[in-house]
């Protein structure tokens, strides 16, 4: 399969990559910095909310609901203030995402049964608010079941208070929620989909913004020649690339390999029918390299967005959701996440591969068809 | 199939948008013969050559190259087919010895034979003792000698160079046009057929025919012999002082069409059957307007005088 003239192209373009420290540099550390990125800093996991408290009680009944608070590793009591003004500063300026008051009267209205406690938050990040928000609220509730249940007894009640309903979760796949586990699937399926793509498509435009198309032209390489010649080296690449993050993601993030990773590489393959389409498309189209690099990026983008990559595909409008079968990417993310997270074999999956096929060998037929070895 | 014209072009026609680029080019080249696109910026000669190797699509015409259909077999004869383009298009990232090796591969030759065929091209260019430097490290005269030692590592039987010395110094310029003429050897049966595009006359002149180009037509094509024979007994030579007096002096003489400097002398070019008359009153008119003349005297016309001719007629 591999005729001579093939192989002098992809020789001749892994020396170029070699030489190009910035596309290796692209090609592999790009993937890196993405995997640490999403993995730990865009991550939705909220953990250690900064508080601040302002405690006018002062009291054993006071510190033992802060104990509660502490104990959870929601918060993260950083600031003990004096005023409310204090309270105010450091919340707006970011320090604190939450504040506590507890008024000086906490102990003895604990009595009676209505102390009561103030909580301000900062709003302006809605997913740590509204965690914040409920978390509070839980903790609240279980330091006051647990009084209460303390102080029955101790008036020698033979019963303990429970709620009369409780809702047992139980999560499978990940338990503890990491949200590395649902990223670092999605990182690979990007690298493969957009990296490559525009990889190609600077690759093959360089040749054209640089004159060197000319002389290949003339020379008796066949079109598809060229084509495959100019993308081999760059799914080559991009297969490293899978291994790279998924090792650094196994090892490092912990996420699980539970399905077969032959099943995961092939069904990479396909994917890469779609994102090395797009490339080529872009080539076909840009006269130069940033061009090339804009095109691409604009077809991928909005696809990226409604993949499923940053936001569950439940949680988006039911237009969205529609226009998201369009997208080769969502297919792809949930096969990954299907194969690492749940171990499932090809049967389950039948109908994304479907999709992500017939995607695949679509985008890259229509490219190839608009591919030309000329110069108009 | 015709094969004694390995280079058969008739009415040739290409439109980039209302630019008519090329409108209505013929031409055959036969083996061992240099053929001259002659014509200055703008006028067609590359998108000509470009058309002829298939990089461009003609609006109209047909091009057989070795005797295959440009349309319908264009791999086939590019297999026969060498090219220097007017921009460097070369990998400048790759040694000169790397662009050798992988341009040879891709037309075919074998492992065994690219390394010594390569050699042998690099000697013969004078850029062996370069082989192992990067193409973009190289002078501008070894970029062009890269690329046409690149065109004939497969020994092609057609080569057509566009503009390949332009911007290149004149010592370069010399050494070019040696290695073109060793190639050719006109007298055996596989001579290469060139076709080379120029802006210069004095490379012009070297060609065995030429075709002078504007707005994508040939105003005039044939042996440059020929071309300088219309205007024969027609121009003078003018040696004098001031110069700029002398050119205005003789401009103004009712039998002189033209009068340009060539280097530190006038050409003057004279209307048909005028020339007596003109070599007799020219030198008075002269003295009478306070000139010096050292020199006045018919000479053969040269293919600047019949391209400036030319100029004039269109405009
Ligand atoms: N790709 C192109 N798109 C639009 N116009 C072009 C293109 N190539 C050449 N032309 C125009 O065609 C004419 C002939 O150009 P060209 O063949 O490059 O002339 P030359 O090589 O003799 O300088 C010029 O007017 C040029 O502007
Ligand atoms: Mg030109």
């Amino acid at each position: 399969m591999l005729n001579s003239r093939l192989r002098s192209i992809i020789r001749k373009e892994f020396i170029q990559i070699l030489r190009d420290p910035r596309t290796l540099a692209i090609s592999l550390f790009i993937p890196i910095m993405q995997l640490f990125l999403l993995g730990y800093a865009a991550t939705s996991d909220v953990r250690n909310i900064p508080m601040a408290v302002w405690d006018q009680n002062r009291t054993p009944a006071s510190r033992a609901l802060l104990d509660a608070f502490r104990a959870a590793d929601y918060f993260r009591i950083a600031y003990d203030v004096g005023s409310e003004a204090e309270l105010r500063t450091l919340i707006e300026m970011g320090r604190a995402r939450v504040g506590l008051l507890i008024p000086a009267d906490y102990d003895l209205r604990f009595l009676d049964g209505t102390a009561q406690v103030a909580m301000v938050l900062d709003g302006s990040d809605p997913t740590v608010g509204s965690t914040a928000l409920s978390a509070a609220q839980l903790i609240g509730q279980a330091h006051a079941t647990r009084i209460l249940n303390e102080r029955m007894q101790r008036a020698g009640a033979t019963f303990s208070l429970q709620p009369p309903l409780e809702v047992r979760t139980q999560v499978w796949y990940n338990p503890d929620l990491v949200s590395a586990y649902f990223m670092i699937p999605g990182v690979i399926g990007m690298i493969l989909y957009a990296i490559t793509s525009m990889l190609t498509a600077t690759a093959i435009v360089r040749e054209r913004e640089r004159g060197t198309i000319e002389q290949l032209i003339v020379t008796p390489i066949r079109s598809w020649e060229l084509m495959v010649g100019k993308i081999l080296p760059y799914v080559i690449l991009a297969l490293l690339d899978t291994l790279e993050v998924l090792a650094i993601g196994h090892w490092w993030f912990g996420v699980p390999v539970r399905g077969s990773l032959a099943l995961l590489l092939a069904l990479s393959g396909l994917l890469l029918l779609s994102g090395l389409g797009i490339g080529l498309y872009a080539s076909t189209i840009a006269n130069t390299q940033q061009e090339a690099m804009l095109i691409s990026w604009m077809t991928l983008l909005p696809g990226i967005f409604l993949s499923g990559f940053f936001f569950p595909l439940e949680a988006m409008p039911k237009v969205l959701q529609w226009v998201s079968y369009a997208i080769p990417l969502r297919y792809y993310l949930i096969i990954i996440r299907a194969i690492l997270l749940k171990g499932v074999g090809a049967a389950a999956i039948q109908n994304e591969i479907i999709a992500l096929a017939v995607f695949g060998v679509a985008i890259m037929g229509a490219a190839a068809l608009h591919f030309r070895k000329r110069l108009d | 199939m015709d094969t004694n014209w390995p280079i058969r072009v008739s009415d040739l026609h290409k439109s980039f948008g209302a630019i008519h680029a090329v409108d209505g080019i013929s031409l055959r080249v036969a083996a061992g013969e240099i053929f001259g696109l002659v014509g200055s910026d703008g006028a067609g000669k590359t998108t000509t050559l470009r058309l002829l190797v298939g990089a461009l699509w003609p609006d109209a015409g047909e091009i057989a190259i070795a005797g295959y259909d440009m349309s319908r077999q264009a791999e086939q004869a590019r297999a026969h087919l060498g090219y220097l383009s007017q921009r460097f298009s070369l990998y400048e990232d790759l040694t000169v010895l790397e662009n050798i090796r992988f341009f040879a591969e891709v037309r075919g030759l074998s492992t065994g034979e690219w390394l010594p065929r390569s050699m042998e091209i690099l000697d013969f260019v004078g850029l062996a003792e370069f082989k192992d430097r990067r193409a973009g490290q190289l002078s501008g005269g070894m970029k062009q000698k890269l690329g046409l030692a690149t065109a004939l590592v497969h020994r092609p039987r057609i080569l057509l160079l566009d503009e390949p010395t332009t911007g290149v110094d004149p010592v370069t310029r010399q050494d070019f046009w040696q290695l073109i003429i060793r190639l050719l050897n006109p007298d055996a049966e596989d001579g290469v057929a060139v076709v080379i595009s120029t802006p210069y006359m004095d490379e012009a002149a070297r060609c065995n025919r030429i075709g002078f180009m504007r707005a994508g037509r040939f105003l005039l094509e044939g042996p440059p012999s020929a071309l300088c024979a219309t205007l024969e007994g027609r121009i003078l030579e003018l040696r004098g002082q001031p110069l700029r007096l002398l050119r205005r002096i003789a401009g103004q003489d009712e039998d002189v069409e033209d009068a340009r400097a060539f280097g530190d002398r006038l050409h003057l070019r004279v209307r048909e059957k005028r020339m007596k008359a003109v070599l007799r009153r020219l030198p008075r008119r002269i003295r009478a307007g306070g000139g010096s003349l050292d020199d006045l005297r018919q000479v053969p016309p040269t293919l600047e005088d019949v391209f400036i001719d030319l100029s004039e007629d269109v405009l």
